[in-house]
Protein backbone atom coordinates (compact mmCIF):
# COMPACT_ATOMS: atom_id res chain seq x y z
CA UNK A 1 0.00 0.00 0.00
CA UNK A 2 1.42 3.31 -1.04
CA UNK A 3 1.42 6.07 1.28
CA UNK A 4 1.74 9.97 -0.20
CA UNK A 5 4.44 11.80 1.70
CA UNK A 6 2.42 14.56 3.09
CA UNK A 7 0.13 11.68 4.77
CA UNK A 8 3.13 10.56 6.03
CA UNK A 9 3.90 13.51 7.16
CA UNK A 10 0.82 14.39 8.74
CA UNK A 11 1.24 11.35 10.78
CA UNK A 12 4.42 11.67 12.31
CA UNK A 13 3.08 15.53 13.35
CA UNK A 14 0.17 13.54 15.24
CA UNK A 15 2.22 10.82 16.55
CA UNK A 16 4.88 13.70 18.24
CA UNK A 17 2.01 16.20 19.43
CA UNK A 18 0.87 12.92 21.03
CA UNK A 19 3.74 11.83 22.52
CA UNK A 20 4.23 15.20 23.57
CA UNK A 21 0.99 15.58 25.06
CA UNK A 22 1.12 12.38 26.95
CA UNK A 23 4.81 12.51 28.81
CA UNK A 24 4.04 17.16 29.31
CA UNK A 25 3.25 16.00 33.00
CA UNK A 26 5.98 13.73 33.73
CA UNK A 27 8.20 16.41 32.14
CA UNK A 28 6.96 18.59 34.15
CA UNK A 29 7.81 17.32 37.54
CA UNK A 30 11.17 16.26 36.64
CA UNK A 31 11.59 19.85 35.34
CA UNK A 32 9.70 21.62 38.44
CA UNK A 33 11.94 19.40 40.72
CA UNK A 34 15.00 21.46 40.05
CA UNK A 35 13.77 24.31 40.51
CA UNK A 36 14.29 26.55 43.51
CA UNK A 37 12.03 25.85 46.56
CA UNK A 38 10.26 28.35 47.96
CA UNK A 39 12.51 30.67 49.91
CA UNK A 40 15.68 30.38 47.38
CA UNK A 41 16.53 32.85 45.09
CA UNK A 42 19.53 31.24 43.30
CA UNK A 43 19.10 30.67 39.37
CA UNK A 44 20.88 27.29 38.47
CA UNK A 45 19.69 23.51 38.77
CA UNK A 46 18.70 22.25 42.28
CA UNK A 47 19.38 18.73 42.46
CA UNK A 48 19.73 19.12 46.49
CA UNK A 49 16.05 19.23 46.33
CA UNK A 50 16.20 15.48 46.37
CA UNK A 51 18.42 15.45 49.18
CA UNK A 52 15.83 17.46 50.65
CA UNK A 53 13.24 16.13 50.24
CA UNK A 54 14.10 12.30 50.53
CA UNK A 55 15.03 13.60 54.26
CA UNK A 56 11.68 15.63 54.87
CA UNK A 57 9.60 12.95 53.38
CA UNK A 58 11.89 9.71 55.13
CA UNK A 59 11.78 8.02 51.62
CA UNK A 60 14.69 5.90 52.85
CA UNK A 61 12.29 3.75 54.57
CA UNK A 62 9.27 4.31 52.25
CA UNK A 63 11.52 2.88 49.69
CA UNK A 64 12.65 -0.13 51.38
CA UNK A 65 9.47 -1.46 52.47
CA UNK A 66 8.30 -0.98 48.94
CA UNK A 67 11.09 -2.91 47.53
CA UNK A 68 10.26 -5.36 50.50
CA UNK A 69 6.78 -5.58 49.76
CA UNK A 70 7.25 -5.87 46.03
CA UNK A 71 9.94 -9.40 46.86
CA UNK A 72 6.99 -10.36 48.70
CA UNK A 73 4.00 -9.93 46.82
CA UNK A 74 5.80 -10.99 43.21
CA UNK A 75 8.04 -14.00 44.59
CA UNK A 76 4.84 -15.75 46.20
CA UNK A 77 2.49 -14.87 44.00
CA UNK A 78 4.13 -16.26 41.01
CA UNK A 79 4.92 -19.16 42.43
CA UNK A 80 1.77 -19.75 43.61
CA UNK A 81 0.46 -18.46 39.74
CA UNK A 82 2.87 -20.93 38.16
CA UNK A 83 1.86 -23.83 40.50
CA UNK A 84 -1.83 -23.01 39.75
CA UNK A 85 -1.31 -22.15 36.32
CA UNK A 86 0.25 -25.49 35.71
CA UNK A 87 -2.72 -27.69 36.89
CA UNK A 88 -5.92 -25.60 34.65
CA UNK A 89 -3.56 -25.76 31.79
CA UNK A 90 -2.50 -29.09 31.89
CA UNK A 91 -4.55 -31.66 34.24
CA UNK A 92 -7.90 -32.65 33.93
CA UNK A 93 -9.97 -32.67 37.29
CA UNK A 94 -13.38 -32.34 38.99
CA UNK A 95 -14.50 -29.01 38.93
CA UNK A 96 -11.72 -27.17 37.18
CA UNK A 97 -14.12 -24.79 35.01
CA UNK A 98 -15.59 -23.92 38.42
CA UNK A 99 -12.52 -23.42 40.17
CA UNK A 100 -11.21 -21.34 37.21
CA UNK A 101 -13.91 -18.92 36.97
CA UNK A 102 -14.19 -18.64 40.21
CA UNK A 103 -9.91 -17.32 39.91
CA UNK A 104 -11.36 -15.78 36.94
CA UNK A 105 -14.08 -13.34 39.58
CA UNK A 106 -10.82 -12.06 40.89
CA UNK A 107 -10.02 -9.71 38.31
CA UNK A 108 -12.95 -7.93 38.46
CA UNK A 109 -12.83 -7.08 42.71
CA UNK A 110 -11.99 -4.05 43.09
CA UNK A 111 -9.68 -3.36 46.24
CA UNK A 112 -12.06 -0.91 47.64
CA UNK A 113 -14.60 -4.04 48.54
CA UNK A 114 -12.67 -5.87 50.61
CA UNK A 115 -10.37 -3.80 52.13
CA UNK A 116 -13.18 -3.14 54.88
CA UNK A 117 -13.38 -6.11 56.33
CA UNK A 118 -9.82 -6.99 55.93
CA UNK A 119 -8.55 -4.27 58.02
CA UNK A 120 -11.10 -4.97 60.97
CA UNK A 121 -10.65 -8.78 60.46
CA UNK A 122 -6.40 -8.71 60.38
CA UNK A 123 -6.74 -5.62 63.61
CA UNK A 124 -8.92 -8.51 65.49
CA UNK A 125 -6.02 -11.08 65.11
CA UNK A 126 -3.23 -8.23 65.70
CA UNK A 127 -2.06 -8.55 62.16
CA UNK A 128 -2.28 -4.37 60.75
CA UNK A 129 0.76 -2.62 60.67
CA UNK A 130 3.03 -5.59 59.69
CA UNK A 131 4.14 -6.50 56.10
CA UNK A 132 1.90 -9.60 55.77
CA UNK A 133 -1.20 -7.07 56.16
CA UNK A 134 -0.22 -5.06 52.92
CA UNK A 135 1.57 -8.12 51.01
CA UNK A 136 -1.05 -10.66 51.33
CA UNK A 137 -4.23 -9.35 49.59
CA UNK A 138 -1.97 -7.82 46.90
CA UNK A 139 -0.77 -11.44 47.08
CA UNK A 140 -4.42 -12.56 46.44
CA UNK A 141 -5.15 -10.16 43.47
CA UNK A 142 -1.92 -10.84 41.65
CA UNK A 143 -2.43 -14.59 42.22
CA UNK A 144 -5.69 -14.23 40.65
CA UNK A 145 -3.89 -12.64 37.60
CA UNK A 146 -1.25 -14.86 37.32
CA UNK A 147 -3.14 -17.78 37.79
CA UNK A 148 -5.07 -16.76 34.97
CA UNK A 149 -2.40 -15.72 32.94
CA UNK A 150 -0.27 -18.59 33.53
CA UNK A 151 -3.07 -20.81 32.28
CA UNK A 152 -2.85 -19.92 29.05
CA UNK A 153 0.76 -19.94 28.51
CA UNK A 154 0.74 -23.71 29.87
CA UNK A 155 -2.21 -24.64 27.66
CA UNK A 156 -1.18 -22.78 24.38
CA UNK A 157 2.09 -25.51 24.80
CA UNK A 158 2.64 -28.53 22.01
CA UNK A 159 0.80 -31.21 23.67
CA UNK A 160 3.41 -33.96 22.73
CA UNK A 161 6.24 -32.02 24.96
CA UNK A 162 3.90 -32.45 27.58
CA UNK A 163 3.70 -36.21 26.34
CA UNK A 164 7.10 -36.88 25.99
CA UNK A 165 8.15 -35.50 29.81
CA UNK A 166 5.67 -37.61 30.87
CA UNK A 167 6.73 -41.40 28.52
CA UNK A 168 10.00 -40.21 30.17
CA UNK A 169 8.84 -40.49 33.18
CA UNK A 170 9.04 -37.57 34.52
CA UNK A 171 5.71 -36.75 36.39
CA UNK A 172 4.98 -33.48 38.40
CA UNK A 173 6.86 -31.00 39.70
CA UNK A 174 10.25 -32.30 37.53
CA UNK A 175 7.93 -31.64 34.43
CA UNK A 176 6.97 -28.45 35.22
CA UNK A 177 10.86 -27.53 36.41
CA UNK A 178 12.60 -29.41 33.68
CA UNK A 179 10.14 -28.86 30.58
CA UNK A 180 7.24 -26.76 31.05
CA UNK A 181 8.96 -23.18 32.79
CA UNK A 182 12.15 -23.08 30.44
CA UNK A 183 9.94 -22.00 26.98
CA UNK A 184 7.39 -20.29 29.46
CA UNK A 185 10.29 -17.85 30.44
CA UNK A 186 9.44 -14.71 28.68
CA UNK A 187 5.77 -14.65 29.56
CA UNK A 188 6.63 -15.54 33.55
CA UNK A 189 8.90 -12.39 33.61
CA UNK A 190 6.12 -10.55 31.61
CA UNK A 191 3.63 -11.08 34.41
CA UNK A 192 6.22 -10.64 37.02
CA UNK A 193 6.98 -7.42 35.63
CA UNK A 194 3.42 -6.28 35.54
CA UNK A 195 2.91 -7.65 39.56
CA UNK A 196 6.04 -5.49 40.50
CA UNK A 197 4.19 -2.76 38.79
CA UNK A 198 1.14 -3.00 40.43
CA UNK A 199 2.53 -3.85 43.45
CA UNK A 200 4.87 -1.00 43.72
CA UNK A 201 2.05 1.87 42.91
CA UNK A 202 -0.84 0.58 45.05
CA UNK A 203 -1.85 2.65 47.11
CA UNK A 204 -5.42 2.20 48.85
CA UNK A 205 -4.31 -1.18 50.81
CA UNK A 206 -0.96 0.31 52.50
CA UNK A 207 -3.11 3.47 53.21
CA UNK A 208 -5.64 1.22 55.25
CA UNK A 209 -3.28 -1.65 56.36
CA UNK A 210 -1.27 0.17 58.06
CA UNK A 211 -2.42 2.81 59.66
CA UNK A 212 0.47 3.85 61.76
CA UNK A 213 2.79 4.06 59.03
CA UNK A 214 5.04 1.87 59.90
CA UNK A 215 4.72 -0.22 56.75
CA UNK A 216 4.00 3.17 54.54
CA UNK A 217 5.42 2.61 50.96
CA UNK A 218 6.13 5.00 48.34
CA UNK A 219 3.33 6.37 47.21
CA UNK A 220 1.59 6.87 50.50
CA UNK A 221 4.78 8.31 51.41
CA UNK A 222 4.66 10.93 48.77
CA UNK A 223 0.51 11.81 49.83
CA UNK A 224 1.71 12.22 53.19
CA UNK A 225 4.77 14.72 51.87
CA UNK A 226 2.04 15.99 50.05
CA UNK A 227 -0.17 16.87 52.15
CA UNK A 228 2.72 18.65 54.55
CA UNK A 229 4.83 20.41 52.03
CA UNK A 230 1.90 21.31 49.03
CA UNK A 231 3.29 24.74 48.50
CA UNK A 232 6.34 24.34 47.69
CA UNK A 233 6.40 22.70 44.08
CA UNK A 234 9.34 22.04 43.72
CA UNK A 235 10.25 19.90 46.41
CA UNK A 236 6.42 17.90 45.78
CA UNK A 237 7.98 17.39 42.49
CA UNK A 238 11.35 15.94 43.54
CA UNK A 239 9.67 13.66 46.38
CA UNK A 240 6.97 12.70 42.89
CA UNK A 241 10.66 12.01 41.13
CA UNK A 242 11.88 9.78 44.03
CA UNK A 243 8.90 7.59 43.55
CA UNK A 244 8.51 7.48 40.05
CA UNK A 245 11.96 7.23 39.08
CA UNK A 246 12.57 3.42 40.43
CA UNK A 247 9.63 2.31 38.11
CA UNK A 248 10.22 4.34 35.05
CA UNK A 249 13.59 2.80 34.84
CA UNK A 250 12.03 -0.30 34.93
CA UNK A 251 10.32 0.61 32.15
CA UNK A 252 12.95 1.57 30.13
CA UNK A 253 14.47 -0.84 30.29
CA UNK A 254 12.09 -3.85 30.28
CA UNK A 255 9.26 -1.67 27.84
CA UNK A 256 9.04 -4.87 25.83
CA UNK A 257 7.24 -6.84 28.74
CA UNK A 258 5.61 -4.12 30.17
CA UNK A 259 3.80 -2.80 26.86
CA UNK A 260 3.54 -6.64 25.72
CA UNK A 261 2.11 -7.95 28.47
CA UNK A 262 -0.46 -4.85 29.50
CA UNK A 263 -1.73 -5.10 25.99
CA UNK A 264 -1.71 -9.00 25.67
CA UNK A 265 -3.44 -9.52 29.14
CA UNK A 266 -6.18 -6.77 28.09
CA UNK A 267 -6.73 -8.42 25.01
CA UNK A 268 -6.90 -11.97 26.60
CA UNK A 269 -9.77 -10.90 28.94
CA UNK B 1 -13.16 -15.91 27.05
CA UNK B 2 -14.70 -16.28 23.76
CA UNK B 3 -12.20 -17.90 22.14
CA UNK B 4 -12.30 -21.41 21.01
CA UNK B 5 -11.93 -23.99 24.38
CA UNK B 6 -8.72 -26.07 23.13
CA UNK B 7 -8.97 -29.12 25.03
CA UNK B 8 -6.54 -29.82 27.84
CA UNK B 9 -3.01 -31.46 26.94
CA UNK B 10 -3.34 -35.03 28.22
CA UNK B 11 -2.68 -35.02 31.96
CA UNK B 12 0.75 -35.53 33.35
CA UNK B 13 0.10 -36.38 36.32
CA UNK B 14 -2.49 -39.28 36.85
CA UNK B 15 -3.00 -38.81 40.97
CA UNK B 16 -6.73 -37.98 41.27
CA UNK B 17 -5.74 -35.50 44.35
CA UNK B 18 -2.60 -33.62 42.33
CA UNK B 19 -4.39 -31.05 40.25
CA UNK B 20 -5.70 -29.68 43.75
CA UNK B 21 -2.37 -30.02 45.66
CA UNK B 22 -0.81 -27.16 42.80
CA UNK B 23 -4.35 -25.60 43.20
CA UNK B 24 -3.77 -25.17 46.88
CA UNK B 25 -1.35 -22.58 47.92
CA UNK B 26 -2.98 -20.37 45.22
CA UNK B 27 -6.33 -21.08 45.97
CA UNK B 28 -5.88 -20.42 50.28
CA UNK B 29 -4.19 -16.90 49.56
CA UNK B 30 -7.10 -16.36 47.57
CA UNK B 31 -10.05 -17.40 48.76
CA UNK B 32 -8.27 -16.20 52.36
CA UNK B 33 -7.60 -12.50 51.21
CA UNK B 34 -9.96 -12.22 48.41
CA UNK B 35 -12.66 -13.98 48.31
CA UNK B 36 -13.40 -14.10 52.47
CA UNK B 37 -13.06 -10.33 52.88
CA UNK B 38 -15.80 -10.27 49.76
CA UNK B 39 -18.31 -12.18 51.83
CA UNK B 40 -17.37 -10.46 54.73
CA UNK B 41 -18.16 -7.04 53.00
CA UNK B 42 -21.77 -8.05 51.90
CA UNK B 43 -21.91 -9.19 55.79
CA UNK B 44 -20.71 -5.84 56.87
CA UNK B 45 -22.96 -3.99 54.69
CA UNK B 46 -26.20 -4.81 56.92
CA UNK B 47 -25.08 -3.95 60.03
CA UNK B 48 -24.98 -0.43 61.84
CA UNK B 49 -21.37 -0.21 62.49
CA UNK B 50 -18.83 2.37 64.02
CA UNK B 51 -16.12 0.85 63.91
CA UNK B 52 -15.51 -0.58 67.60
CA UNK B 53 -17.88 -1.76 70.14
CA UNK B 54 -21.38 -3.70 69.45
CA UNK B 55 -23.15 -3.27 66.09
CA UNK B 56 -27.26 -3.31 65.16
CA UNK B 57 -28.36 -6.06 62.42
CA UNK B 58 -30.00 -3.26 60.17
CA UNK B 59 -31.06 -5.68 57.16
CA UNK B 60 -31.00 -3.73 53.84
CA UNK B 61 -31.33 -0.14 55.82
CA UNK B 62 -27.67 1.11 54.72
CA UNK B 63 -29.03 0.05 51.03
CA UNK B 64 -31.81 2.06 51.52
CA UNK B 65 -30.38 4.79 52.79
CA UNK B 66 -27.97 5.62 50.02
CA UNK B 67 -31.04 5.77 47.72
CA UNK B 68 -31.60 8.84 49.53
CA UNK B 69 -27.88 9.93 50.17
CA UNK B 70 -27.57 12.75 48.54
CA UNK B 71 -23.68 12.56 48.63
CA UNK B 72 -23.41 8.67 47.55
CA UNK B 73 -25.96 9.84 44.16
CA UNK B 74 -23.42 12.54 43.42
CA UNK B 75 -20.88 9.79 43.87
CA UNK B 76 -22.37 7.52 41.79
CA UNK B 77 -23.37 10.72 39.17
CA UNK B 78 -19.91 11.77 38.95
CA UNK B 79 -18.22 8.39 38.48
CA UNK B 80 -20.75 7.64 34.90
CA UNK B 81 -19.74 11.48 34.06
CA UNK B 82 -15.93 10.24 34.41
CA UNK B 83 -16.66 7.19 32.22
CA UNK B 84 -17.28 9.80 29.42
CA UNK B 85 -13.18 10.96 30.05
CA UNK B 86 -11.73 7.95 30.88
CA UNK B 87 -13.44 5.59 28.33
CA UNK B 88 -15.71 7.26 25.70
CA UNK B 89 -13.11 10.48 24.76
CA UNK B 90 -10.06 7.76 25.29
CA UNK B 91 -11.90 5.61 22.67
CA UNK B 92 -13.25 8.06 20.13
CA UNK B 93 -9.53 10.13 19.77
CA UNK B 94 -7.59 6.79 19.97
CA UNK B 95 -9.76 5.15 17.21
CA UNK B 96 -9.11 7.89 14.79
CA UNK B 97 -5.10 8.20 16.23
CA UNK B 98 -4.64 4.21 15.26
CA UNK B 99 -6.82 4.62 12.22
CA UNK B 100 -4.56 7.27 11.15
CA UNK B 101 -1.51 5.34 11.63
CA UNK B 102 -2.80 2.17 10.56
CA UNK B 103 -2.94 3.65 6.93
CA UNK B 104 0.52 5.15 6.88
CA UNK B 105 3.69 2.72 7.69
CA UNK B 106 5.16 4.06 10.68
CA UNK B 107 8.76 4.57 11.68
CA UNK B 108 9.81 4.63 14.96
CA UNK B 109 6.77 3.60 16.34
CA UNK B 110 8.57 1.78 18.75
CA UNK B 111 9.93 5.07 20.55
CA UNK B 112 6.58 6.68 20.13
CA UNK B 113 4.90 3.54 21.93
CA UNK B 114 7.22 3.99 24.61
CA UNK B 115 6.12 8.00 25.22
CA UNK B 116 2.56 6.81 25.13
CA UNK B 117 2.96 4.18 27.28
CA UNK B 118 4.22 5.82 30.04
CA UNK B 119 1.20 7.53 31.81
CA UNK B 120 0.14 3.83 32.62
CA UNK B 121 3.34 3.22 34.31
CA UNK B 122 3.73 5.62 36.57
CA UNK B 123 2.30 5.78 39.95
CA UNK B 124 -1.69 7.94 40.12
CA UNK B 125 -0.36 9.29 43.12
CA UNK B 126 2.88 11.17 41.10
CA UNK B 127 0.55 11.67 38.54
CA UNK B 128 -2.26 13.32 40.87
CA UNK B 129 1.00 15.86 42.25
CA UNK B 130 1.71 16.53 38.19
CA UNK B 131 -2.01 18.00 37.56
CA UNK B 132 -2.15 18.87 40.94
CA UNK B 133 0.80 21.41 40.33
CA UNK B 134 -0.40 21.63 36.36
CA UNK B 135 -4.09 23.14 37.75
CA UNK B 136 -3.03 25.06 40.15
CA UNK B 137 -3.70 28.95 40.67
CA UNK B 138 -0.17 29.67 39.68
CA UNK B 139 0.43 26.62 37.43
CA UNK B 140 0.77 25.47 34.22
CA UNK B 141 -2.80 25.75 32.63
CA UNK B 142 -3.39 29.39 33.80
CA UNK B 143 -0.14 30.23 32.75
CA UNK B 144 -0.61 29.45 29.36
CA UNK B 145 -3.81 30.54 29.16
CA UNK B 146 -2.26 34.28 30.25
CA UNK B 147 0.09 33.82 27.58
CA UNK B 148 -2.43 33.50 24.75
CA UNK B 149 -4.60 36.38 26.33
CA UNK B 150 -7.03 34.59 28.16
CA UNK B 151 -6.79 35.42 31.59
CA UNK B 152 -10.30 35.94 32.38
CA UNK B 153 -10.57 31.99 32.01
CA UNK B 154 -8.02 31.75 34.92
CA UNK B 155 -8.93 29.70 38.16
CA UNK B 156 -8.12 27.72 41.04
CA UNK B 157 -9.05 24.75 38.70
CA UNK B 158 -9.17 21.79 41.30
CA UNK B 159 -11.28 24.18 43.61
CA UNK B 160 -13.71 25.46 41.32
CA UNK B 161 -17.11 23.60 41.94
CA UNK B 162 -17.75 23.66 38.44
CA UNK B 163 -14.79 22.64 36.95
CA UNK B 164 -13.33 20.45 39.63
CA UNK B 165 -14.67 17.39 38.26
CA UNK B 166 -13.98 17.78 34.54
CA UNK B 167 -10.10 18.71 35.63
CA UNK B 168 -10.33 15.12 37.15
CA UNK B 169 -11.85 13.83 34.27
CA UNK B 170 -9.03 15.30 32.03
CA UNK B 171 -6.87 13.45 34.24
CA UNK B 172 -8.68 10.38 33.67
CA UNK B 173 -8.56 11.26 29.90
CA UNK B 174 -4.58 11.59 29.39
CA UNK B 175 -4.04 8.75 31.48
CA UNK B 176 -6.16 6.41 28.75
CA UNK B 177 -6.06 7.34 26.05
CA UNK B 178 -2.25 6.39 24.89
CA UNK B 179 -3.26 2.45 26.24
CA UNK B 180 -6.89 3.04 24.24
CA UNK B 181 -4.70 3.77 21.22
CA UNK B 182 -2.06 1.20 21.35
CA UNK B 183 -4.92 -1.98 22.19
CA UNK B 184 -6.48 -0.59 19.18
CA UNK B 185 -3.26 -0.24 16.64
CA UNK B 186 -2.36 -3.80 17.65
CA UNK B 187 -5.72 -4.79 16.89
CA UNK B 188 -5.43 -2.65 13.32
CA UNK B 189 -2.07 -4.46 12.66
CA UNK B 190 -3.87 -7.58 12.27
CA UNK B 191 -5.54 -6.29 9.42
CA UNK B 192 -4.15 -7.73 5.69
CA UNK B 193 -3.15 -5.30 3.98
CA UNK B 194 -5.41 -6.88 0.87
CA UNK B 195 -8.80 -5.63 2.86
CA UNK B 196 -7.46 -2.24 2.18
CA UNK B 197 -6.16 -2.67 -1.10
CA UNK B 198 -9.29 -4.07 -2.39
CA UNK B 199 -11.28 -1.22 -0.66
CA UNK B 200 -9.81 1.25 -2.55
CA UNK B 201 -9.81 -0.44 -5.76
CA UNK B 202 -13.47 -0.05 -5.08
CA UNK B 203 -13.16 3.44 -4.55
CA UNK B 204 -13.38 3.80 -0.97
CA UNK B 205 -12.01 6.68 0.47
CA UNK B 206 -10.67 6.90 3.88
CA UNK B 207 -13.84 7.38 6.11
CA UNK B 208 -15.54 4.32 4.16
CA UNK B 209 -12.46 2.31 4.76
CA UNK B 210 -12.95 3.11 8.19
CA UNK B 211 -16.60 2.04 8.75
CA UNK B 212 -15.98 -0.71 6.32
CA UNK B 213 -13.07 -2.53 7.15
CA UNK B 214 -11.24 -0.54 10.44
CA UNK B 215 -13.75 -0.40 12.42
CA UNK B 216 -15.61 -3.99 12.50
CA UNK B 217 -12.28 -5.58 12.96
CA UNK B 218 -11.57 -4.02 16.23
CA UNK B 219 -14.71 -4.93 17.74
CA UNK B 220 -12.57 -7.22 20.54
CA UNK B 221 -10.58 -4.70 21.42
CA UNK B 222 -12.89 -1.80 21.80
CA UNK B 223 -14.53 -4.13 24.17
CA UNK B 224 -11.58 -4.86 26.00
CA UNK B 225 -10.74 -1.23 26.10
CA UNK B 226 -14.31 -0.52 27.32
CA UNK B 227 -14.16 -2.55 29.85
CA UNK B 228 -10.26 -1.67 31.36
CA UNK B 229 -11.25 2.42 31.11
CA UNK B 230 -14.94 2.04 32.81
CA UNK B 231 -13.05 0.07 35.61
CA UNK B 232 -10.36 2.49 36.14
CA UNK B 233 -13.13 5.26 35.92
CA UNK B 234 -15.37 3.61 38.78
CA UNK B 235 -11.96 2.93 40.87
CA UNK B 236 -10.55 6.15 40.60
CA UNK B 237 -9.84 6.40 44.47
CA UNK B 238 -5.84 7.68 44.62
CA UNK B 239 -6.44 10.65 42.19
CA UNK B 240 -9.25 12.27 44.24
CA UNK B 241 -7.75 11.48 47.37
CA UNK B 242 -4.63 13.47 46.38
CA UNK B 243 -6.12 16.20 43.96
CA UNK B 244 -9.32 16.94 45.42
CA UNK B 245 -10.21 14.79 48.86
CA UNK B 246 -13.47 14.77 47.00
CA UNK B 247 -14.28 18.72 47.02
CA UNK B 248 -14.58 21.18 47.12
CA UNK B 249 -17.97 20.37 49.00
CA UNK B 250 -18.96 17.07 47.53
CA UNK B 251 -17.96 18.30 43.82
CA UNK B 252 -15.66 15.24 42.77
CA UNK B 253 -16.75 12.70 45.59
CA UNK B 254 -16.78 9.31 43.33
CA UNK B 255 -17.96 5.73 44.77
CA UNK B 256 -14.75 4.61 45.60
CA UNK B 257 -13.77 7.77 47.66
CA UNK B 258 -16.66 6.95 49.48
CA UNK B 259 -16.08 3.51 50.76
CA UNK B 260 -12.36 5.07 52.30
CA UNK B 261 -14.71 8.25 53.64
CA UNK B 262 -17.34 6.82 55.58
CA UNK B 263 -15.41 4.01 56.73
CA UNK B 264 -12.41 5.51 58.07
CA UNK B 265 -13.20 9.53 58.73
CA UNK B 266 -17.00 9.18 59.07
CA UNK B 267 -16.97 6.00 60.59
CA UNK B 268 -20.06 3.97 59.17
CA UNK B 269 -18.47 0.84 58.48
CA UNK B 270 -21.86 -0.64 57.42
CA UNK B 271 -22.61 2.14 55.11
CA UNK B 272 -19.19 1.87 53.52
CA UNK B 273 -19.53 -1.40 53.28
CA UNK B 274 -22.99 -0.68 51.39
CA UNK B 275 -21.03 1.55 48.62
CA UNK B 276 -18.31 -1.05 48.27
CA UNK B 277 -20.90 -3.94 47.63
CA UNK B 278 -23.11 -1.70 44.91
CA UNK B 279 -19.87 -0.74 43.50
CA UNK B 280 -18.28 -4.41 43.15
CA UNK B 281 -21.64 -4.85 41.29
CA UNK B 282 -21.15 -2.27 39.20
CA UNK B 283 -17.93 -2.80 37.88
CA UNK B 284 -19.07 -6.88 37.56
CA UNK B 285 -22.56 -5.57 35.43
CA UNK B 286 -20.36 -3.40 33.26
CA UNK B 287 -18.11 -6.09 32.78
CA UNK B 288 -20.91 -8.57 31.71
CA UNK B 289 -22.81 -5.59 29.73
CA UNK B 290 -19.78 -4.93 27.52
CA UNK B 291 -18.90 -8.03 27.23
CA UNK B 292 -22.41 -9.53 25.77
CA UNK B 293 -22.38 -6.84 23.62
CA UNK B 294 -18.97 -6.46 22.48
CA UNK B 295 -19.53 -10.53 21.38
CA UNK B 296 -23.26 -9.97 20.08
CA UNK B 297 -21.48 -7.66 17.33
CA UNK B 298 -19.29 -10.30 16.02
Amino acid sequence: MRVSALEKTANYVILSLFALYAIFPIVTIAVTALRPKIGVTDPGLHIENFAEAWELGKFGSALTNSVLVALLVVSVALTFSVLAGYAFGTMRFRGSTFLFYLFLLGLMVPAEAIVIPLFFDLRTLGLTDTIWAVALPQIAQSVAFGTFWMRSQFRAMPPNLIEAASIDGAGGLRALVRIMIPPALPSIATVAVLMFMWTWNEFLIPLVMSPSGVWRTAPLGLSIFKGQYTADHALLSAAGVIIAAPIVVAFLFLQRYFINGMLEGAAKE
Amino acid sequence: MARKRREAPSAVVRGRLTPYLYLLPAFLVYAGFLLYPLLRAAQFSLYDWPGFGPSTFVGLGNYVDLLSDRRFLAAVTHALTLIIFYSILPLVVGLVLAAILRRGKVKGLGVFRVLIFMPQVIALVVVAVAWYQIYAPNGYLNALLSAVGLEGLTRGWLGDPTFALPAVGMVGFWLQTGLVMLLLLAGMGRIPNDQYEAARLDGAGPIREFFAITLPAVKAEITTALVLTIIAALKTFDLVYVTTGGGPGTATTVPSYEVYNRAFNLKEVGSASAVAVVLTILVFLINVVVSRIGEEKR
